[in-house]
């Protein structure tokens, strides 16, 4: 007998405790937390969980992280990205969307600070139109591109600079930019709990 | 009682009996091995002589041995060759719009987000975990000195397994994906894949029960242990019902970490551990300490992955324990770095012979780097810097690609002249691959790091903005295309070994 049964044995009982620690205790304390705590956030609307799957889709998570450092770890108060991200954020995300990369600027909070509809499609559909240094590729195949004098449909959005070019918004981009707008982790728990009262 | 704490007292139970069973092991002596085991891989006459790229010395007991899988393995080989082209080609085109936003822009299914996971999971899933599976199994009839068994099952298990790598992408291509990082696979195609899995330990399994080695050697408990690890993770981390939120990102990271740590590191390590000492022909340097780093690995990588999450809105105590397991690391990387290291050192000079040990010993040094510098910067000094920026980019290729992607190159060119009986035409475009690979990952790895680094500081400097950290990223992203250009090259050269020694096959089965 060649003892095999020791490596077997052995990775089993690694892996079990393993999945003890990280899956299991985290599991049970963080529901604990998130019941014991008030959250700011509300379910997501039908458009928005649409657009939160476009979100998905489109791998925007590999460069936009959405959780806020506290001040020890990082400048992304300085940023303007809010205040530190708590577990109770995130009760109604799955799958979860925290991201481990910032290529591009997080997104915790873009719907505080970018509150202008028009600005997420102009952005979505040609970000350097907007932001000359970035390098976020640009969303145009959600668009249509209408030349109009006036409005072709409400919804359009004039092309700053070129009067009679008008972009209109796809479904899929009308549902992101309704997650996007959605995005107001910033809320103070407390505070929003004692106003749904 | 509610299920989540029979969970609980269960994997608790288990882990603890495990670990009472390991001392009492331990104390009866069983987990030690005899040094002299370490020379169980070279037959009576082969001591002292080193077994080099080509067949022409080898004897007809091995020649049966390496044979005995042969068309599963070739499989497995051609198709992992298949999907690394396809999966760097992807990288590359993900490189460039880093610096070229606008490049293949218009079109929905080119766009960076897509192509980004598409890279990914080619390269792990099509590329790695096979590549690995392939050289890992072709060396299990060597070490049991028993032919593999339950071949068509091997082989069934490649087949479903491709089937799930296709599927997988063609879903990421289509929005059917589960937008977890490392697990975007859309759920029904990774019920292939796990299937596929546990589909492979059967042979695996039944050769070593039929085996009568007194003793298995170091690669089999790699082997042995990365086919139970793999099956265990991937579908505990893709248990959606379990997971949501925060846990689920706890999830995520435990898994994404731990592919790495419990699945393509012990094969690769495993690979080493063979073909170091055989290819040198002097066993490794000291055979008690691979024990040692064995269970070293076992024990702490399964822990470290939550270093993925520092800073974030996950439980303090989770996050150090991570970075107490990463720091910990240090201890079985220490002994292994020592055990292959000091075994090349004083056979250095074959080096000149093998192209195969090239690529083995480049694979070892690179292990021993990012492992080394993975321990350093999960602490939070570091990781502060290093979180959310392209360092830890750079810090995967060097794993993934510097250690694991070597290897497995020096891993397929021992073993397909020794699947098909023939040597490589060209000797010389093996070196070719090495040198062109070697130098691209190098170019990668630095500057990667480096503009991986001083983007961290920017994202850290209270006064600085994001544009900063965006801009001076720049030509740092540049180099890294020509480095991935570099690499996406020797893999085209790869392509052309893999086709050209099994060509003449098709001929002679034409004349049969």
């Amino acid at each position: 007998m060649n003892k095999a049964y020791i490596f077997v044995f052995g990775g089993i009982s690694t892996i079990t405790l393993s999945i003890f620690i990280f899956i299991l205790v985290p599991r049970i304390q963080v529901s604990a937390i998130n019941k014991g705590s008030m959250s700011a956030q509300r379910p997501y609307t039908e458009n928005e969980l649409k657009g939160r799957h476009v979100y998905i889709e489109n791998g925007c998570v590999y460069c936009h992280s959405q959780q806020v450092r506290d001040p020890v770890a990082g400048a992304d108060k300085y940023f303007g990205w809010g205040r530190p991200s708590l577990p109770s954020d995130y009760i109604y995300d799955k799958p979860h969307l925290l991201g481990t990369m910032r290529t591009g600027p997080d997104l915790s909070n873009i719907g505080s600070r970018q509150p202008s509809r028009d600005w997420h499609h102009l952005h979505l559909y040609n970000p350097r139109s907007l932001v000359s240094w970035s390098i976020m590729p640009g969303f145009s195949f959600l668009y249509k591109e209408v030349t109009s004098v006036d409005s072709p449909q409400t919804g359009a959005i004039r092309v700053p600079g070129k009067n009679e070019l008008w972009l209109v918004p796809s479904e899929e981009a009308e549902d992101l930019v309704a997650y996007l707008m959605s995005l107001k982790r910033d809320r103070d728990p407390v505070k929003a709990s004692e106003a749904v009262k | 009682m509610d299920a989540k704490v029979v969970f609980l007292v269960l994997t608790f139970s288990i882990s603890v009996l495990g670990m009472l069973a390991f001392v009492v092991a331990l104390i009866q002596k069983q987990v030690l091995v005899p040094p002299s085991a370490a020379k169980s891989i070279f037959l009576a006459n082969e001591f002292g002589h080193s077994e080099l790229d080509s067949t022409s010395q080898l004897s007809d007991q091995w020649r049966t041995l390496d044979q005995s899988a042969r068309k599963p393995i070739l499989f497995f080989i051609v198709t992992a060759t298949l999907w690394l082209v396809l999966g760097s080609l992807f990288g590359l085109l993900v490189s460039i719009k880093f610096h070229a936003p606008e490049f293949l822009g218009t079109e929905a299914l080119l766009t960076f987000g897509k192509l980004r996971p598409l890279h990914l999971n080619i390269i792990t899933y099509g590329w790695l975990s096979p590549a690995a599976l392939a050289v890992s199994m072709w060396l299990v009839p060597r070490l049991t000195k028993v032919p593999l068994q339950s071949i068509k099952t091997l082989y069934a298990a490649g087949i479903i397994w491709n089937v799930g790598v296709l599927l997988g992408c063609i879903g990421i291509l289509f929005g059917y994906t589960d937008g977890l990082e490392w697990l975007e696979f859309w759920w029904p195609t990774k019920i292939l894949l796990a299937i596929a899995g546990a589909m492979i330990a059967i042979p695996l399994f039944k050769t070593i029960y039929l085996s009568k080695e007194k003793h298995l050697y170091v690669t089999m408990w790699y082997t042995i242990c990365a086919l139970i690890w793999f099956p265990a993770l991937f579908i505990i981390a893709n248990a959606h019902f379990l997971h949501s939120g925060v846990e689920q990102a706890i999830a995520n990271w435990w898994f994404a970490h731990n592919v790495l740590g419990l699945w393509v590191t012990p094969l690769g390590l495993g690979i080493i551990y063979y073909l170091l000492p055989k290819i040198t022909g002097h066993p490794i340097f000291s055979y008690q300490l691979s024990l040692f780093g064995f269970w070293g690995l076992a024990l702490f990588y399964s822990q470290v992955g939550m270093h993925h999450l520092l800073g974030g809105p996950i439980p303090t105590w989770i996050g150090n324990l991570s970075v107490v397991m990463s720091v910990g690391m240090a201890i079985p990387v220490v002994t292994v770095a020592i055990n292959h290291h000091v075994s090349t050192y004083k056979y250095f000079h074959v080096l000149k012979d093998s192209v195969v040990l090239r690529f083995i010993v480049f694979g070892a040094m690179s292990y021993t780097v990012s492992s080394l510098q993975g321990s350093l910067h999960s602490l939070r000094t570091f990781n502060y810097i290093t979180h959310f920026t392209h360092w830890t980019v750079s810090h995967a290729h060097l794993g993934l690609y510097g250690f694991n992607t070597m290897v497995l190159f020096g891993g397929i060119y021992f073993a397909l002249p020794r699947l098909v009986g023939r040597n490589f035409k060209h000797p010389q475009l093996l070196n070719l691959h090495f040198w062109v690979a070697a130098i691209g990952i190098i170019i990668y790895a630095i500057a990667l790091g480096i503009g991986g680094w001083l983007q961290g500081v920017e994202l850290r400097n209270v006064q600085g903005s994001f544009e900063q950290s965006v801009r001076l990223t720049m030509p740092y992203l540049i180099i890294r295309s020509v480095g991935g250009t570099l690499m996406l090259f020797s893999h085209l050269l790869m392509l052309y070994n893999v086709f050209s020694i099994l060509r003449p096959m098709k001929v002679e089965a034409i004349h049969e």
